[in-house]
């Protein structure tokens, strides 16, 4: 890994800041309003990022913090604004993470919450609902960690002693859309198995439309399920960067004897063959027809398909799970990486993808964490990609360089259906592969002078 | 619940107002209950609102904060300018180019940094030990890479609060380069109750670093500044076009397609037509009071307002010429309008529309749903003052609380050289008297029929109680509202951003928002909502229109 110049400034920045991460697992959770406790402009921002991808609403609550409450302490806010949030949203839940404002005078969230749970009384005299407290201060870290900062937070404090066994499994899946949760709840299903996803945005996130509107929208992992964790028979954990130390699978085995399986997010064949595997373990039977059908079906593609991918150059760029995956895919299918950033500072990113794409891609791709899309752009010039292959943010340069952009990842808000982008698994590496080699052709037969009708 | 009071269909606003607070703990709805007015004419001008105070915690705004109104919305769409963030990832983040400003940058050499979201990216140490070395190190590298003629820093929360002094760090390094202007400000997100005071920041600063810097004089007869207007979905390039085909010259906008020089040379226009009052009345009135530019309020949203806007200028200019060609212009433009408005306003006539944005859109927009023959029932700002909602006649009465307080007022003196009273004080008397007073706005209020509701600061459950109440027949606010309330099965129009529409001000605007509304109410989706199979009436809901 060559050192890029080093600026000051990050221009164009490849990450969003950890309260939004947050949020986003705390969307995931039946019936849990997120949050902010800081200025409230930090969940306008973020709320406005959020729908602006998903197309759904998001409420975001704030402690709407002034000038004083930043001399003398944000407590009493927080409180008066627990209170309103749960008076008025009858939420089940309440996921507060701190922003940099709360973090720098000092707030200390999880004594103002202790304090606030032994006053606090809900109009009608319903029970007071839980309030999950996250540290995610701005300054350090991406939205990934503030993401697995919030799922670690979710298990510590509502997981309860372990009960019987139960025999479920716990499927931690990372920051994924909502199509990609959908997907993974059908094969633990299919495979028999009962799973707790945490967080699951498959319909928080994806909404159907409905006659009555509803104040908090359905699905989510219920608050039960989550308490329920620790009697699980194994934690199964996709992704393997940005995590909290303990995360949320270390919590569940050093607590609660849970074991921890470890795996890569399962995009592209091989990443998806451990996890199947992993689940014939657990599920104690083989891989279900369909699944192994959906398996050769993508087989047959990346054989019809390598004709139109082999030695195209790409570059990809996001978060250090999806950066990973989609290497790992696109060695698969041919594809050169030239070079594979993220902005963020994951050391172990650079041997993961090497780990990856060895034996299948020619090289090495380059890798750098840490970047913004300046420093992206200044190497991306020179290694004349095909293809990018990352989240909106590369369109400035992708247009520059006058190359498609396929998109993934977050966040997507000049194209529509961000949250039914599927990657995971056989089906979602077939719909990725579709996709690639489509936005390839289409700027092939739209460059050629000829202009033929077969491909 | 229709009443027969007013000329309103279909609503008991007594009754909507009082279904809203319901919820609310006493001392929440007695303080909401001031932020809603339903609309009586009074002998003494229209009744008081409660405005500018603090959002209630825990109730989900629809407001931003300071640093949003003063990077994002009046810095952001200047495009020579190079902006940098002083603070953690995410603010600096969450403004690159989230606003649909246009700017035009095709002539050659034009520079534009638009495209660019510069940050210090703070990290923990800079936060434990301090961040001007790097903020200082972020302007240099700035400087060397682009050579820009002004750089401009942002401070967001943790600024203020572990005491970095931009102001000093701008000044050194403005000092250094020699050829560059450095300027900062101190628009922290928990400073004001809103976007606001980073809007009465950004006039501050920008009045004070960079308004007056070119004294060199432009061409053109009857030279304006345009205030307030962004530019969001090329409503700048429109009224521009309209101003050129008319033969003003418009020297300065503030801020939508602008540029440095524009701002720098602003003091030498003859005239400012303010659209937006709430976001950049400060910087109108400190260019009377140090140049003698005088003011009028103008609004280019809705044909029949451009129309009066620019016969307004054609007025204070008093030319017969212009007067002539104005005229021209307006029967050119005219027929499209017409032609238009015959074809949707069987589909639209006496719907109902509600808006609530802003600081003016929610009453510019109403001009348009006018013509349109549409009714507004209710409207409010985000972020507005009470002088926006019931006209600058309240601005002295306006109690001072600690949060305006906080923001600084400039004290602006007549330039000794440059001030120039652009007409004698008898002349601007007699314009009074014939209809066209100098530094007026009436505000939103008077122009809202009896019997329609005014509220400020709406929040998310507000909005959400109010159409499942009420069921206008269009929604108008912004991304963030967009969803839940089209959910309901109300059509939502983006009044912040446009959705992905515009341009709306103007003539050729007017004509595009009559077809993008009569496509939204009319259409005919939400009769896909009950499946065929859901025929027994136990098993499903009713439907929000029945």
């Amino acid at each position: 890994m060559s050192t890029a110049p080093a600026y000051v400034s990050t221009t164009n920045a490849c990450k969003a800041c950890m309260p939004l991460g947050a949020c986003l697992a705390f969307k995931g959770v039946e019936g849990c309003v997120p949050f902010l406790h800081g200025s409230q402009g930090c969940a306008t921002y973020m709320r406005r990022y959020l729908i602006s991808h998903y197309r759904e609403p998001v409420d975001i609550a704030s402690s709407s913090l002034g000038e004083k409450q930043a001399i003398y302490g944000g407590g009493p806010n927080l409180k008066q604004g627990l209170v309103n949030v749960m008076n008025k949203y009858q939420a089940q839940a309440i996921g507060v993470a701190t922003t940099c404002l709360t973090e720098t005078i000092g707030d200390d969230v999880p004594g103002l919450v202790r304090e606030f749970m032994g006053q606090a009384k809900v109009e009608g005299g319903a029970s007071v609902p839980p309030v999950i407290a996250v540290s995610t201060p701005s300054f350090g870290g991406t939205h990934l960690q503030g993401f697995h900062r919030a799922v670690a937070a979710l298990v510590d404090q509502l997981a309860t002693a372990a009960g019987p066994p139960n025999g479920q499994v716990n499927l931690l899946p990372g920051l994924v859309s909502p199509a990609d949760a959908r997907y993974l709840k059908e094969v633990l299903a299919d495979f028999g198995l009962t799973g707790v996803l945490l967080p699951d945005l498959s319909l928080t996130l994806d909404g159907v439309a409905k006659a009555e509107y509803e104040l908090i929208p359905e699905g989510g992992t219920p608050l039960r399920d989550i308490a329920a964790m620790g009697s699980s028979a194994a934690t199964i954990q996709l992704g393997c960067f940005a995590m909290p130390n303990p995360s949320a699978g270390q919590i569940l085995a050093s607590r609660f004897g849970v074991p921890l399986v470890s795996l890569n997010q399962p995009l592209g064949l091989r990443a998806s063959d451990t996890l199947f595997q992993c689940l014939e373990r657990h599920g104690g039977r083989p891989t279900p027809e369909r699944h192994a059908r959906e398996r050769g079906q993508l087989l047959d593609a990346f054989v019809d398909g390598h004709k139109y991918l082999a030695g195209v150059k790409a570059v990809v760029y996001g978060e250090e799970d999806l950066v990973l995956g989609l290497c790992s895919f696109l060695a698969e299918v041919g594809v050169q990486v030239v070079l594979a950033a993220s902005g963020g500072q994951s050391p172990d990113l650079a041997q993961a993808v090497a780990q990856a794409s060895r034996g299948l891609a020619p090289q090495d791709p380059q890798v750098r964490s840490g970047v913004d899309f300046y420093q992206i752009g200044e190497e991306a010039r020179a290694l004349q990609p095909d293809i990018l292959i990352g989240n909106s943010k590369g369109h400035a340069l992708a247009r520059q360089l006058r190359v498609p952009l396929l998109r993934v990842g977050f966040p997507i808000h000049d194209r529509f259906g961000a949250g039914r982008i599927q990657t995971l698994g056989y089906r979602g590496a077939l719909s990725l592969l579709d996709v690639l080699i489509n936005t390839l052709l289409k700027k092939r037969q739209a460059d050629n002078p000829v202009g033929y009708g077969y491909l | 619940m229709a009443t027969k009071e007013n000329g309103l269909p279909g609503w008991d606003p007594a009754s909507v107002k009082e279904e809203m607070l319901r919820q609310y703990p006493p001392k929440v709805a007695r303080k909401r209950a001031k932020q809603m007015v339903i609309n009586q004419p009074r002998p003494d001008g229209s009744p008081e609102i409660m405005a500018n105070v603090r959002t209630i915690p825990g109730i989900i705004t629809m407001r931003g904060c300071t640093y949003a109104g003063c990077k994002g919305v009046i810095m952001g769409p200047t495009r020579d300018i190079v902006n940098i963030t002083h603070g953690p990832i995410g603010c600096g983040f969450y403004s690159w180019l989230t606003r649909r400003n246009q700017t035009d940058a095709s002539a050659p050499g034009a520079e534009n940094y638009m495209t660019y979201s510069f940050s210090t990216d703070m990290q923990d140490k800079d936060i434990i030990f301090g961040g001007e070395k790097k903020l200082e190190q972020a302007i240099s590298e700035a400087y060397d890479l682009f050579h820009p003629k002004a750089i401009a820093v942002f401070a967001t929360c943790p600024v203020g609060l572990i005491g970095d002094d931009i102001h000093a760090v701008a000044a050194r390094m403005k000092k250094q380069f020699g050829d560059c202007n450095v300027f900062a400000f101190s628009c922290e997100g928990y400073k004001g109750v809103s976007q606001s005071a980073g809007h009465h920041i950004a006039n501050n600063q920008v009045f004070r670093h960079v308004v007056g810097n070119n004294d060199e004089s432009k061409p053109g007869k009857f030279k304006i500044s345009l205030l307030g207007e962004y530019n969001i979905g090329g409503d700048g390039f429109e009224i521009d076009r309209v101003l050129n085909k008319c033969g003003i010259t418009n020297l300065a906008t503030f801020s939508g397609n602008s540029t440095y020089d524009q701002f720098a040379s602003a003091h030498t226009s003859d005239l400012n037509c303010v659209m937006c009052h709430r976001s950049i009345n400060y910087v109108a009135d400190m260019l009377e009071t140090k140049f003698g530019v005088p003011w009028i309020k103008v609004n280019f949203i809705g044909a029949g307002a451009t129309a009066k806007s620019l016969r307004k200028i054609a007025q204070y200019f008093d030319d017969p010429e212009l007067t002539a060609r104005v005229e021209e212009v307006i029967a050119e433009e005219m027929p499209a309008v017409r032609a238009a408005l015959t074809e949707v306003k069987p589909r639209t006539q006496d719907k109902t529309a509600m808006l609530f944005v802003g600081g003016s859109r929610a009453h510019h927009y109403q001009e348009l749903f006018k013509e349109m023959g549409m009714k507004t029932i209710s409207a409010g700002y985000e972020f507005a003052h009470r002088d926006d909602y019931e006209g600058r006649q309240v601005i002295p009465n306006l109690t001072v609380d600690a949060d305006s307080r906080n923001i600084e007022e400039l004290e602006v003196e007549p330039d000794p050289q440059r001030y120039r009273a652009r007409k004698a004080p008898e002349k601007i008397g007699e314009l009074a008297q014939s209809g066209l007073p100098m530094k007026d706005y009436e505000g939103l209020i008077p122009d809202m029929e009896p019997g329609s509701m005014i509220i400020d600061d709406l929040n998310q459950y507000e909005a959400e109680k109010l159409v499942e109440l009420v069921k206008p027949d269009i929604f108008c606010a912004g991304i963030k509202e967009k969803f839940s309330v089209q959910k309901m099965g109300i059509p939502l129009k983006q009044l912040h951003s446009y959705d992905s529409g515009g341009p709306y001000a103007g003539f050729k605007g007017a004509v595009n928002f009559y077809h993008e509304i009569d496509r939204l109410v009319n259409s005919k989706v939400w009769g896909y909502l009950k499946a065929p199979w859901q025929e027994n009436p136990e098993l499903s809901a009713t439907y929000v229109w029945e």
